[in-house]
């Protein structure tokens, strides 16, 4: 029954905040920005223009009617259309989605994989070189702009190495050669589906750098993160009593500790996935992947504001989601938190 | 019979509140001091930047067509840029924009958050109900989503990335000072202040703000990382400091184009951030060791 509540109250005050963040959103977009008529048309526009725009986009109305419009449209999942592309936002955003998640699933996959464990060893062996090694590597995973980082292993692996390719999802000639057919728009699994093996190689070489630059925070961060919490689980009573029963020290430690220092981690993993979002704007620029970050960033620049609602928007509802699903798994995994 | 200890305990855990004890703490970690001397070195070569930079005006944005593109050299250390300016020179204007605006972002971020914070835990009731649900809403957005999107309504422009920056950072120290301060409320000190009558806002002031500094430090110096990091992000993106001014994240992007063969336009200003945000990450780690501001969350 505690479970259940808890559940309940956790979904109602989600939706109370995602109430609250397409207000903010709204303000961001819809109240800072000084004429949005003006803008939406572009730099020649005449008085008569604005003035009919205005009307059309329903400017002149009062805010507080602007927003229940706004809200009432977006129920119907309308997010209005980009100043930029003339499009609807949702399109925009949905088409670039695939790219983008893509690159998001692959980064944060290697940044658990290479996170956790780095973090479980660094606490097995506290005090000793394989610590003192992985908290120095960890340190600098989570001082390194991605911007930078993106840069410096362009020079290496392209320019000096002469490994992995510079930038973009897939070789130019591979449409002519390999051409992949677009069936989920992940293009790995596309290729997978095909059995197009030399399309898959090229797209799985395009991805390694902007995969590993992105990954760079997020596994820094869990490395960390886990770390800390095997410490803290590693000073509990049980698991003194474990080793006073003579149990072996790695059983101790990726058996019994693990286990319980996995929710803390659990958590972090949850955020850093939202945060690494942002990265991939990052990470998009630099490696022109063609997905929603090079369109927001170019919204961005343009104050292309109803693209800039539908993207914080897309962004903040990911990120309460996420911190919800975490929420709801840590409840599952460890009764304790339902019962606080 | 449990008093007795309580009250020996208490000035104790009082010391550890102070903001000499925060000091005394990074000068006894040798990886600390060094981390501090050299920000407090950036940021003095940040204040002095036009009497420091060799070629002060192409710091500036002068440009020296001649010079296009030189590579490192000795008159040229960090070598020269597109239009020809002097890297380092431009490496030395920009910690301006990309160190000392973050600082002060924290800054304004904790003047804003932390007596929010210490209201809404001192009052409690809707007060606090009202000031922690606000806050909950800017911090269900990815921060640095929330303070791109602020700055690009705002216009382009390194006040308008600060405002942005602030308007996203608040928060945190709101839910921190609040968490401090409901653990303060019931010590004795605020109590005997509140049973001779003191009113309440002098006991925010006098009693509960000055002893939640050492959490706001420690938290600050772990944000400042993250900061000036989101503040480069701004920059690189064209949202912060415009052309020709200098500043480190706008010269990473700006050497860009060249990263294969000029590698130096890039590289100078991105090591930079790096050294910072490690210096910063490395006193961070050290006081969050002792201090541990979640404690109070």
């Amino acid at each position: 029954m505690h479970r259940l509540e808890f559940i309940l109250r956790r979904l109602l005050s989600s939706i109370f905040v995602l109430i609250g963040v397409s207000i903010i959103t709204f303000t961001v977009a819809r109240v800072i920005p000084s004429n949005a008529a003006a803008m939406y048309i572009g730099p020649k526009a005449r008085p008569e223009d604005i003035a009919r725009v205005t009307v059309k986009l329903g400017l002149d109305k009062p805010l507080p009617e602007q927003y229940l419009v706004y809200m009432g449209e977006l129920l119907h999942g309308d997010l209005g259309t980009s100043i930029g592309t003339k499009r609807p936002v949702l399109m925009e955003l949905s088409g670039r989605l695939p790219a983008t998640l893509e690159l998001l699933f692959t980064g944060m996959l290697i940044a658990v994989i290479v996170g956790v464990p780095m973090g479980v060893l660094s606490a097995r062996w506290q005090g000793k070189p394989a610590d003192v090694f992985v908290r120095v590597i960890a340190i600098i995973g989570v001082s390194m702009p991605a911007f930078y980082l993106g840069l410096l292993l362009q020079i290496l692996f392209f320019s000096r190495l002469d490994l992995l390719p510079l930038a973009g999802r897939f070789s130019n000639e591979l449409r002519f050669t390999n051409p992949i057919n677009l069936l989920t728009n992940f293009l790995l699994i596309d290729a997978l589906i095909m059995r197009n093996w030399i399309a898959l190689k090229d797209v799985a070489y395009h991805l390694v750098l902007p995969a590993l630059t992105l990954a760079a925070f997020p596994a820094g961060l869990i490395a960390r993160m886990t770390r800390a919490s095997m410490l803290e689980v590693m000073e509990q009573d049980y698991i003194r009593t474990a080793r006073a029963y003579g149990i072996r020290e790695t059983v101790i430690v990726y058996i019994y500790a693990l286990k319980n220092a996995l929710s803390p981690t659990l958590t972090v993993i949850g955020l850093t996935f939202a945060f690494a979002l942002t990265g991939t704007f990052f990470v998009e620029v630099i490696f022109n992947w063609p997905g929603l970050g090079l369109f927001t960033v170019h919204s961005l620049l343009n104050v292309d504001y109803p693209a800039i609602m539908g993207i914080t928007l897309f962004g903040s509802v990911m990120y309460v989601l996420i911190n919800l699903a975490v929420d709801l798994l840590q409840a599952w995994i460890d009764p304790r938190i339902s019962l606080k | 019979m449990t008093i007795v200890p309580v009250i020996s305990l208490e000035p104790e855990i009082q010391s550890r509140r102070t903001a000499r004890h925060v000091f005394n703490v990074i000068l006894r970690d040798p990886l600390s001091l060094i981390s501090t001397i050299v920000i407090i070195l950036f940021i003095l070569i940040a204040i002095f930047c036009y009497q420091v930079a060799p070629y002060p005006l192409e710091g500036a944005g002068k440009t020296n067509v001649a010079n296009s593109l030189l590579p490192p050299s000795l008159e040229h250390p960090f070598g020269c840029d597109k239009l020809g300016r002097d890297v380092l020179s431009r490496v030395i204007v920009g910690a301006r924009p990309a160190l000392i605006v973050p600082i002060g972002v924290v800054a304004f971020a904790v003047l804003i958050g932390a007596p929010l914070g210490a209201i809404a835990g001192f009052k409690g009731g809707w007060i606090d109900e009202i000031i922690m649900r606000v806050t909950d809403l800017f911090l269900a957005f990815p921060s640095l989503l929330l303070a791109m999107a602020i700055a690009s309504a705002l216009g382009r422009g390194i006040q308008n990335a600060a405002i942005a920056l602030i308007v996203s950072w608040w928060p945190w120290y709101t839910r921190l000072v609040r968490g401090v301060t409901i653990s303060l409320k019931e010590r004795y000190f605020v109590e005997a202040a509140q049973a001779i009558g003191v009113r309440e806002s002098v006991i925010i002031l006098r009693h509960i703000l000055p002893n939640t500094i050492s959490a706001i430090l420690v938290q600050a110096t772990v944000d400042l990382g993250t900061v000036i990091l989101a503040m480069g992000g701004l920059a690189f993106l064209g949202l912060g400091t415009q052309p020709p001014s200098p500043d480190w994240g706008l010269m990473v992007s700006e050497g860009r184009t060249y990263i294969l063969e000029q590698w130096w336009i890039s590289t100078f200003p991105g090591l930079a951030i790096f050294v910072v945000v490690l210096a910063f990450n490395l006193i961070g780690d050290t006081l969050r060791d002792i201090f541990d501001p979640r404690q109070y969350r």
